[in-house]
């Protein structure tokens, strides 16, 4: 467990730059080389520092999207109009390239196999970060804990990691998933077409007598609404984890 | 209670353990206005103001303020009344 109070001094890592994903149009994965990482779990995030030629410096905090793996470290980036970080991250950085990274940072909203389930993983936009890192970590540890995921996104094309996240559902058994469209969706869209509600949680959600630990990421108006209605359901509050996030600062 | 665009203490995780040495946003802290005790976590904080500003989820009231003015970095502990630096 990270809970622990050993002291540990945070240093800046220089990372380079060993992959870039495009996940959609306004989404890009950046696989990041840091050696000395000391490891992480699902759901920690990092800080990512940026120094101008004059000195200038840009700090910010990105979730990490992949388990532990070695000393790679993989985060998404989601565009943020007018932000400072978010465009040189998915627009300028290259292979090749280095950037200051320290962690892993948080304590709290984190999962590993140990702490079992059923897991109920509720993310809208770029919430899906965190919560793919324990798929992930899910799968990939060969856990047999039941995992239900659902994502909120705007459209289609904004849905991150759509094509893995359809196929693991398809392929690893105990693990289902579903996203939700709020604003617009294509014909012939089999998935649900609203906001999370509480109608759409009691349906295809774990119910509150099946004791799931729920993780809810997003941006604050989502996780308020998302962890306000699994309360209402019955879901103990300790039982139900969220990060949020704005679309400020990116 | 505000109603301003905020986000939540996790993303002040960083600073924090640069200021206290530890992992803090699990750890538990105490309004010094109204009492109320959350996870660091759980704060709200402010990233659109001059500093980063972190409130009291219950009362709003301001625990703490980061500024930065290169190279300087100003903690202002503000209504933190307290903080537990080991997980309860």
């Amino acid at each position: 467990m990270v809970g622990t109070a050993v002291p540990r001094r945070l240093t800046w890592l220089l990372a380079e730059v060993v992959e870039t994903i495009d996940e959609t149009a306004t989404a890009r994965s950046i696989v990041l080389h840091c050696p000395g990482w000391s490891g992480h779990l699902a759901g920690q995030h990092v800080d990512v520092r940026l120094t101008a030629e004059d000195g200038y410096q840009a700090q910010r905090s990105y979730s990490i999207a992949t388990p532990l793996d070695s000393e790679n470290v993989t985060i998404t980036v989601e565009l943020v109009d007018d932000g400072e970080v978010s465009p040189y991250l998915i627009e300028e950085l290259r292979v090749g390239d280095r950037i200051e990274v320290r962690g892993p940072i948080g304590g709290y909203f984190v999962w590993e196999p140990d702490l079992g389930g059923p897991l109920q993983l509720i993310g809208g936009g770029s919430g899906a970060v965190p919560l793919m890192a324990m798929v992930r970590a899910r799968v990939g540890a060969g856990s047999d804990t039941p995992v239900r995921y659902l994502g909120s996104a705007r459209s289609v094309d904004r849905i991150l990691y759509r094509e893995e996240l359809e196929r693991l559902g398809g392929e690893i058994e105990g693990l289902s998933v579903l996203q939700t469209l709020t604003r617009e969706h294509p014909e012939g869209w089999t998935g649900l077409t609203r906001r999370v509600d509480v109608a759409m949680l009691e349906a295809h959600a774990y119910a509150a007598d099946e004791d799931p630990l729920c993780f809810v990421c997003g941006p604050t108006p989502f996780v308020e609404a998302v962890a306000t209605a699994l309360v209402a359901l019955g879901h103990a509050a300790e039982r139900v984890k969220t990060e949020r996030f704005g679309p400020t600062g990116g | 209670m505000s109603t301003e665009a905020h986000v939540d203490g996790n993303v002040l995780g960083g600073m924090l353990m640069e200021m206290f040495g530890a992992e803090m946003t699990d750890r538990r802290g105490c309004c010094g206005d109204c009492g109320a005790i959350n996870t660091m976590g759980s704060m709200h904080v402010y990233v659109d103001a001059p500093g980063d500003v972190m409130r009291c989820p219950d009362c709003s009231a301001v625990l703490l303020v980061l500024t930065r003015i290169e190279p300087v970095v100003r903690v202002n502990l503000a209504r933190l009344a307290w903080v537990e630096m080991t997980a309860d």
